[in-house]
């Protein structure tokens, strides 16, 4: 590579070499086990000292008084530094190198997608192939199929397959949520001027999938307005990529969908965005990515060097500043196949609304790979609400069983995030706080239900 | 006086499909909106329709075209597991068709020999076979996909189920309307079972069967479609749905053409094997 390969970038490395200095190139660089080992050496030591001293202060105190080095000898002595760190180095062997992981060629995938251009699996020594598929029943018989050894869900699908609502109870797992936010409520552009969801009776929408957090948190908006979203409406099940044809044709009166959907239908002039899903509950989880339980433990190795490429890719994802380096990858037809342009409005956020105004909104969606257990829980609990379970739920029971937080925790930490302590919060959608340790009473407060 | 009336209906046929694209380009021509007052920061982020208030357009003949050419310029390009060429797209397709085809005619052929050779079991299989018949592809799909647990050989299961049915009947009427004299020839001959078959009745009832693997075929190609777009991955059918997905028309054109070209090809290849096994009483 000569130095001077474009003159005109300001930036450019005059000197070849790495980012430490010590190695002839960047890929040397990484290739290098002694920079690596230091890496890895030095996350565990992170991870150890984090799980000591939760919290901060008392961290700084306790290091103001005995210095860093006395305080690595001290932990060293309390917990086989080195042998934990040995093992999380090398990693577990890998059992199979070559995956399939299916997904639907929407944005809540960006970082299954973008993982394969991006090298995010090559990183960790998998050659996967990234698949795309028809919809979401598609992808969950594959995926029971073991055609795809793991593959992008809806974050209620795990549960669903768990459960057996609407398929054969197979023990699922979801160790990774892909993203938060990210969805809207698309209308068609005649009803410009009923932006009252009381207005809504008779109308027609479309939801990607039964056991969606779209169909959720549609129905939920809807019945905060007092619209009965079995009675007033017809909500029905409809792909993603078939639902912009369908408004196009009138078939639909509107929807809630993964983008690129929304933005689609603003760029060919078919619909408006009413409100991003954001404003129904703020951090809402809506993708996942899943393995069934049998993956998990019968290839621990592949599974784990799998999701740790996931969540760093999930973590490259979330900075603002990568944002239109991933569009321009996973909008080509071999991924996403839409303008550049449409799916760089979702993630940058700084996107037409259809009625002629330019919105911004860096929220509109973000990545976050934690899967508190307490989403696992109001899903269930709107499952409830709309009769797709009957019976008695053992709320916190399937939602640890399935939402695998630990092993999330442990790789995020590997992978240089802090984890959440807690692997359940609180939160409020439409403003009604929701209690985690409550979900039945939660279920009886809502006056339309099912159940 | 032949050859002239071929060459006036080539004459009208080439004046028809002008009319036609005429018609689309006339109808399709961009209005010039009067739509000056949009704002730039909005219009860079919307197609140029929806800038001007309206919805995406459909192409025009031209747009069309030259996504064609794009198409047939390179037809074997592979970028990715989920971009191939359109003609990588249409080999797979066929070859589904032909495996899926190929094994319906295995079965249906000789289990329609023996259907029309009893009567009984003639009348006793005809509700069951009937009830089958009329079954759309897709509604077998999600059986297929449960049972078999594979979508490439759901696909072909597909196919094969949907070929089954037209090759059967025709197959089971060409051999139980086999005349009665040629038979009785047979029998009076003393003529050893096997070689009636093959000697009398199979090319007695070679050109029922021809037809009935005419209409499979035919049916074949139009399931492969809607069974790759339901199953995806690969073939023309995937190609469809994934440029649906782009909302692009041009591209779907592209395929749908290309769909009724290869269709009839294979129909015109099975036309002419009929030819040769017809006979004049």
């Amino acid at each position: 590579m000569t130095a001077f390969k474009d003159p005109f970038d300001a930036r450019h490395r005059l000197t070849p070499g790495c980012s430490c200095g010590r190695h002839a190139s960047e890929a040397e660089h990484a290739a290098d086990p002694a920079t690596s080992d230091g890496r890895a050496q030095r996350m565990v030591e992170g991870a150890v000292m984090r799980a000591l001293f939760p919290e901060d202060a008392t961290r700084r105190a306790f290091l103001g008084a005995v210095g860093a080095g006395t305080a690595i000898a001290a932990v060293n002595a309390l917990f086989p530094l080195a042998t934990a760190t040995e093992v999380f180095a090398q990693g577990m062997p890998i059992e199979k190198k070559d995956l399939k992981v299916g997904f639907i060629p929407i944005t809540c995938a960006t970082p299954i997608i973008m993982a394969k251009p991006m090298g995010f699996y090559e990183k960790q020594g998998l050659n996967v192939d990234v698949v795309k598929t028809a919809g979401w029943a598609v992808i969950r018989d594959k995926a029971i199929n073991k055609e795809y050894d793991a593959a992008h869900m809806l974050s209620p699908m795990p549960l669903a397959i768990s459960i057996g609502a609407g398929s054969n109870p197979i023990p699922w797992t979801m160790p990774a949520v892909e993203n938060i936010n990210g969805q809207a409520i698309t209308l068609a552009v005649k009803h410009k001027d009923r932006r009252d969801p009381k207005d809504w009776k008779g109308m027609k929408f479309a939801v990607p999938f039964d056991y969606s957090m779209h169909n959720y948190l549609l129905r939920y908006y809807l019945a905060e307005a007092g619209v009965d979203p079995d009675k007033d409406v017809q909500i029905r099940a409809v792909p993603p990529p078939e639902m912009v044809a369908n408004l196009r044709a009138d078939n639909i009166d509107g929807f809630l969908a993964p983008d690129p959907v929304n933005q689609r239908a603003v760029y060919d002039g078919v619909g408006f965005i009413h409100i991003l899903s954001k404003e129904i509950w703020n951090g809402h989880p809506c993708c996942a990515f899943s393995a069934s339980k049998q993956f998990v433990t019968e290839m621990p190795g592949a599974y784990q060097a799998l999701l740790k490429a996931i969540i760093e890719a999930t973590a490259f994802a979330q900075k603002p500043e990568n944002r239109k380096q991933i569009a321009e990858a996973i909008a080509p037809t071999n991924y996403l196949n839409q303008p550049q342009t449409v799916v760089e409005q979702v993630l940058t956020g700084t996107f037409a609304d259809g009625l002629g105004k330019v919105m911004k909104d860096p929220n509109r969606i973000a990545f976050d790979p934690f899967p508190y257990e307490s989403f696992a829980v109001w899903i269930l609990t709107q499952m409830k609400r709309w009769g797709q379970i009957k019976g008695e739920v053992d709320y916190a029971k399937v939602a640890k069983d399935v939402f695998l937080a630990t092993d999330a925790a442990k790789l995020m930490a590997e992978a240089g995030l802090t984890p959440p302590t807690s692997t359940t919060k609180t939160f409020s959608v439409m403003g009604k706080p929701f209690d985690p340790a409550k979900p039945a009473e939660y279920v009886e407060s809502f006056a339309i239900k099912r159940a | 006086m032949e050859r002239s009336l071929s060459l006036r209906a080539a004459i009208l046929s080439l004046a028809i499909l002008a009319g036609l694209i005429g018609a689309w380009h006339f109808a399709t021509l961009p209005t010039t909106g009067a739509a000056g007052d949009v704002d730039p920061e909005y219009a860079a982020l919307v197609s140029g329709s929806a800038a001007e208030g309206q919805k995406s357009a459909f192409p025009t003949p031209a747009d069309v075209g030259a996504t064609l050419w794009k198409h047939l310029k390179d037809p074997f390009y592979v970028r990715g597991a989920n971009d191939q060429g359109v003609g990588i797209q249409l080999a797979y397709s066929l070859g589904r068709v032909l495996v899926g085809y190929g094994l319906a005619a295995l079965v249906a052929i000789p289990l329609g020999f023996l259907i029309g050779m009893s009567p009984l079991v003639y009348r006793a299989l005809d509700p069951f076979i009937q009830i089958l018949k009329p079954i759309s592809p897709l509604a077998w799909m999600p059986l297929a996909l449960y049972t078999i647990k594979d979508s490439g050989i759901s696909a072909v299961f597909v196919i094969f189920i949907c070929s089954l049915w037209p090759m059967l009947i025709n197959t089971a009427f060409g051999v139980a309307s086999v005349r009665k004299e040629w038979l009785n020839v047979a029998a009076t001959l003393e003529v050893g079972p096997l070689r009636k078959a093959f000697r009398v009745i199979l090319p007695a009832a070679a050109p029922t069967i021809m037809t009935g693997m005419r209409i499979s075929i035919g049916i074949a190609w139009l399931v492969i479609v809607a069974a790759e777009m339901l199953v995806g991955g690969t073939g023309i059918g995937y190609f469809v749905w994934n440029e649906w997905n782009n909302l692009s028309i041009g591209n779907i054109l592209t395929a749908i053409l290309l769909i009724g070209l290869v269709g009839m090809i294979l129909d015109v290849a099975l036309a002419r094997t009929a030819r040769l096994v017809a006979y004049r009483e």
